[in-house]
């Protein structure tokens, strides 16, 4: 794959970008108080008196966030720093009931790591780290209920948010999609994160600066708040170009933070008003250092599932598969689960052992195709992954063609039944029966003698009319190979 | 029969018991007293019918044989930085005049658990933030003492309210905060007992936050017993207060019985500072002796970063305070003064809702956090502060105690210092180096002034030690044998 450039006046242009995504973590209470998490509920339901910041009010840290926290630490291969220390950042807002987030400032609970980026093309690519922190998360403002007034929802106000920042690795916008797409594969991997951009439980803002290739790294700007991939792609295209022509007219970039207009395709600056903050970050009085031992962050080692590089290795180790078709499998946990009972024969099955390339064709092709159609996830897949092994098993033993599997296949996405069952009821089973596919070989022999004796002359092309015909006859169940070696036997002699 | 109200706790809690009067009559003797005290300023809310409730309740306790404890239908009253139930808490401020929480504070639900009857909240300076008791909202506290003498003087701060009611007999024992000396100055104002315990010791859930590192609350009575055996109620682990230590609590009022004997207590040398009243120096020097008399070693030792003390806490107190006080912005509870945005609003409501000490103290903090600067002030300060820790722990290898004066003057006329907050700082020259490392300390009324005023003298003890600064004060309270009252020290 060919660098991304942004070609200039004065040459090509080299894209620098570095992530801060906020993942909000999945834990049943907030990150300081006992008040619910629980999307969706309706406003400021969900607030505790710690939430909304009354007088004397005292935070108390959740461990559970914590353990996640720590969880996701280890599952980006990182160092876990075993005392860290919330800060606070104080500002005032109208959702930020106590005029301070509390935060990890100088000393996060994570520090260095590494994801691996899977590229369309199969090669990998190692983006680093720079550290992960827990905070809270603010209430929710909402501008445009009432021309007078704002409302504020404190219901998101204090949940456990993971502030995962990546060094400027980055170099092209398919970069960094493929880096939320594979953090957001990790954190659903590890349950520490439902990585859904829409809901806001992912979040992204964007650091973009251009350089001439090979020059030190020159001023960036910061696009807050992006909420898809797309978006976040496209954000740095647009940014990016914004800064080539500002270079390329003389001008200057200044350090700002910007917000990304969709429907524009642009970004433009922030007031500066929104942003110009002296956040005076100081230790949380109310709260000691967080210490951790060894131990502790060994335990969570230890309950760490196999996460989606090392299950991609795996599969193409174990199963023989490209590293594009392993790399599509893992994305997800579920489909990953999905295909190795498709392979492999499912729990305790004697199966064992099926054609795993056969499998992954069936689950990639024909199974997100049907998915992708019907516009549902691998856990509502109308076919179960039983199923589909089952009518792998049923071509690999010749009782259906690949051609009626097909079919079997369709008629398993619309009812959901055993396709042995389908096969059965249908009467599909493959007939391999030399004297039955003779029969039906002779009649139509018998029925065209010019068109036989066309074939015996030599004109090769009119056997292909004679397989068209058997297989009408036998309804499309002959086995084909056997079809083609009698055909020529008959024709050819 | 002495006055319901000159009794100390332990006599009271035996009256009760041998049924001499019941703990209606003694609340009723306490309201009446508070009633007709109300020059004072003392409180900013009565609450009467609270308090005859819940005397009736433990009169009703004590005849069905289940008396809960020693504090069960005492009278106590309790600074307005306590968060109480449906009862307004204010923190002296305008900005949450009106406000009635919906919870109460741990150590008032504690003392309410141990029976304590409430008389109500008392007057403090605003957020706790003064030495002087004059920033309140609410008007400034006069003291007890001085009365008639045609000048008011101050019942010191912030627990003044506190001090005063005591002192005043309004009530047998109060509650106060003391962030850098706000129990124990007081308390020396207004020659009553005032017990800072180790940073850590009472829960800080429900308590208007000052300054989070160094915020303790503690007893305020009329002898030593009594304020052990308020802490007993008071004190004790609460997981909603991160920095509450997980410790049993021993029985702190059993302390002051036990004999001194053998005790080694500290003078230490940086605490004799130019300036200083000689009356005060010779009230100092003759505990001394009162030590020496009851078979203690005394010792000088040294606590080489005393001086630092003060401007370290005038970095460390306004920088969390001003963080603290972000929340009082006028969008959920409290004053709020409109504006045409939500900064325009903001600013309205805590111009008008905080006093000139709280906006001086939120201008100090946010100036030494700001960046360029939080590593000169802020980071030094910490320090600094740590440094302090040590000298006191170094100090503590060699003697059990440190004796020391609470205050470097007696009360002053309202009015006074009003102009110099340096000056108005100074007052807790003494008190601040043990808030700073979170030890426990006790101010004892150990004399009179020329003026007839009140002097207390103060212990600072280990880490979780109260006990022996309790067995230590009890030793000072006997030899003084200070039992002057402002009633005999020229009421009207």
């Amino acid at each position: 794959m060919g660098a991304y450039r942004i070609q200039g006046d004065s040459g090509a242009w080299e894209v620098v970008i570095g992530l801060e995504v906020h993942a909000q973590v999945i834990s049943e209470a907030k990150l300081f108080s006992g008040a619910p998490t629980a999307f969706g509920a309706e406003a400021n339901t969900q607030v505790s008196l710690v939430d909304a910041a009354m007088p004397g009010m005292l935070p108390v840290l959740n461990e559970r966030c914590i353990e996640q926290a720590v969880r996701t630490g280890l599952g980006l291969k990182a160092k876990i720093n075993l005392t860290s220390v919330f800060e606070r950042k104080n500002y005032f807002y109208a959702d930020l009931p106590p005029g301070y987030q509390i935060s990890q400032y100088k000393h996060p609970l994570v520090g260095e790591g590494t994801i691996v980026l899977d590229m369309p093309d199969g090669s990998t690519r190692s983006v680093g780290i720079e550290r992960l922190h827990v905070e809270q998360d603010a209430g929710k403002s909402m501008h445009d209920q009432d021309p007078r007034r704002s409302f504020i929802d404190l219901n998101r106000a204090g949940v456990a948010l993971m502030e995962i920042v990546s060094k400027p690795d980055l170099r092209a916008p398919e970069e960094a999609g493929a880096y939320l797409r594979k953090l957001r594969s990790i954190l659903r991997y590890l349950g520490t994160c439902d990585g859904n951009m829409e809901e806001g439980s992912m979040r992204c803002d964007v650091n973009v600066s251009v350089r001439k290739p090979g020059e030190n790294f020159r001023t960036r700007a910061e696009i807050k708040n992006v909420n898809s991939v797309r978006f976040v792609m496209q954000a740095i295209e647009h940014e990016a170009q914004r800064q080539v022509r500002l270079y390329e007219e003389g001008g200057k970039v200044v350090q700002e933070t910007r917000l990304y207009d969709a429907n524009k395709g642009e970004t433009r600056p922030m007031r500066a008003k929104e942003f110009a903050h002296d956040y005076r970050y100081f230790p949380d009085p109310d709260l000691l250092p967080l210490k951790l031992s060894a131990d502790y962050v060994d335990a969570i080692a230890a309950t760490l599932p196999e996460l989606p590089d090392e299950k991609k290795e795996r599969f193409m180790r174990d199963y023989g598969l490209t590293a594009y078709d392993a790399g599509v499998l893992v994305v997800e946990r579920e489909t990953a689960d999905y295909f190795e009972i498709v392979a492999r024969g499912g729990k305790g099955a004697k199966g064992g052992g099926r054609d795993a390339k056969t499998a992954a064709n069936w689950v990639i092709t024909n199974l997100f195709g049907l998915l992708n159609a019907k516009g549902l996830s691998i856990g509502q897949s109308p076919i179960s992954a039983d199923h589909l092994g089952k009518l792998v098993d049923l071509i690999a033993d010749d009782t259906i063609s690949g051609r009626i599997a097909k079919d079997v296949f369709e008629i398993m996405g619309e009812t959901g039944r055993d396709p042995a069952d389908i096969v059965a009821e249908k009467g599909l089973k493959q007939i391999t029966d030399t004297g039955a596919i003779e029969a039906a070989i002779d009649q139509v022999i018998a029925a065209n003698p010019d068109k036989a004796a066309e074939v015996k002359a030599g004109k090769d092309k009119l056997l292909g009319w004679f397989v068209g015909q058997v297989m009408k006859a036998t309804g499309g169940k002959a086995n084909p190979a056997m079809l083609n070696e009698l055909l020529r036997k008959k024709l050819l002699g | 029969m002495t006055a319901l109200t000159d009794l100390d706790m332990v006599a009271a809690a035996a009256g009760l018991e041998k049924r001499d009067f019941t703990a209606v009559e003694l609340i009723q003797a306490h309201l009446a007293a508070a009633k007709a005290a109300r020059d004072l300023n003392a409180f900013i809310v009565e609450t009467p019918d609270a308090a005859l409730g819940a005397a009736a309740e433990a009169d009703k306790r004590r005849l069905a044989g289940k008396a809960i404890g020693p504090l069960d239908g005492i009278p106590i009253a309790i600074k307005d930085l306590f968060c109480t139930e449906g009862v307004q808490t204010t923190a002296g401020s305008r900005i949450l005049k009106g406000f009635a929480p919906a919870y109460e504070s741990t150590v008032t639900a504690n003392l309410k658990r141990a029976g304590a009857v409430f008389v109500g909240k008392t007057n403090l300076d605003e957020f706790a933030m003064g030495s002087a008791n004059i920033t309140s909202a609410f008007g400034p506290v006069k003291n007890p003492w001085g009365r008639g003498s045609g000048k008011d003087l101050v019942p010191g701060g912030s627990s003044g309210g506190s001090a005063a009611a005591v002192a005043a007999g309004l009530c047998l024992g109060a509650t106060g905060t003391d962030t850098g000396g706000s129990i124990r100055q007081p308390a020396s104002f207004c020659g009553i007992v005032g017990l800072k315990p180790t940073y850590g010791r009472c829960s800080r859930w429900g308590i208007v936050a000052f300054a989070s590192s160094l915020d303790q609350a503690g007893p305020m009575t009329r002898t030593v017993t009594d304020a052990g055996l308020m802490l007993s109620a008071m004190a004790g682990h609460d997981p909603r207060d991160s920095t509450s230590a997980p410790l049993p609590c021993p029985d702190f009022a059993a302390a002051a019985g036990q004999p001194v004997k053998g005790l080694r207590i500290g003078i230490p040398k940086e605490y004799r500072i130019d300036g200083m009243p000689a009356e005060i120096d010779a009230l100092w020097r003759k505990a001394e002796t009162w030590f020496k008399d009851q078979g203690c070693e005394v010792a000088e030792v040294s606590l080489p970063h005393t001086k630092y003390a003060l401007p370290t806490y005038y970095i460390v107190a306004p920088a969390e305070a001003s963080s603290n006080l972000a929340r009082y912005d006028g969008v959920r509870y409290g004053l709020r003064v409109p504006g045409e945005t939500l900064d325009e609003m903001y600013m309205n409501t805590r111009a008008e809702g905080f006093g000139p000490e709280v906006r001086r103290r939120i201008l100090i903090g946010t100036y030494v956090l700001s960046a360029g600067y939080y590593d000169a002030y802020y980071l030094k300060a910490q320090q600094v502060r740590a440094l302090i820790a040590r000298d006191f722990a170094q100090a503590f290898e060699r003697v059990d105690a440190i004796l020391a004066p609470t205050a470097p003057s007696p009360a002053f006329a309202i009015g006074e210092k009003m102009d110099d907050p340096i000056a108005m700082y100074l007052n807790d020259v003494f008190t601040v180096p043990a808030s700073l490392a979170g030890l426990p300390a006790l101010s004892v009324p150990a004399g009179l002034s020329q003026g007839g005023l009140p002097l207390g003298l103060q212990l600072i003890g280990r880490a979780f030690d109260e006990e022996t600064v309790i067995r230590a004060g009890a030793a000072i309270e006997r030899a003084a044998e200070f039992d002057s009252r402002p009633s005999r020290a020229g009421r009207r």
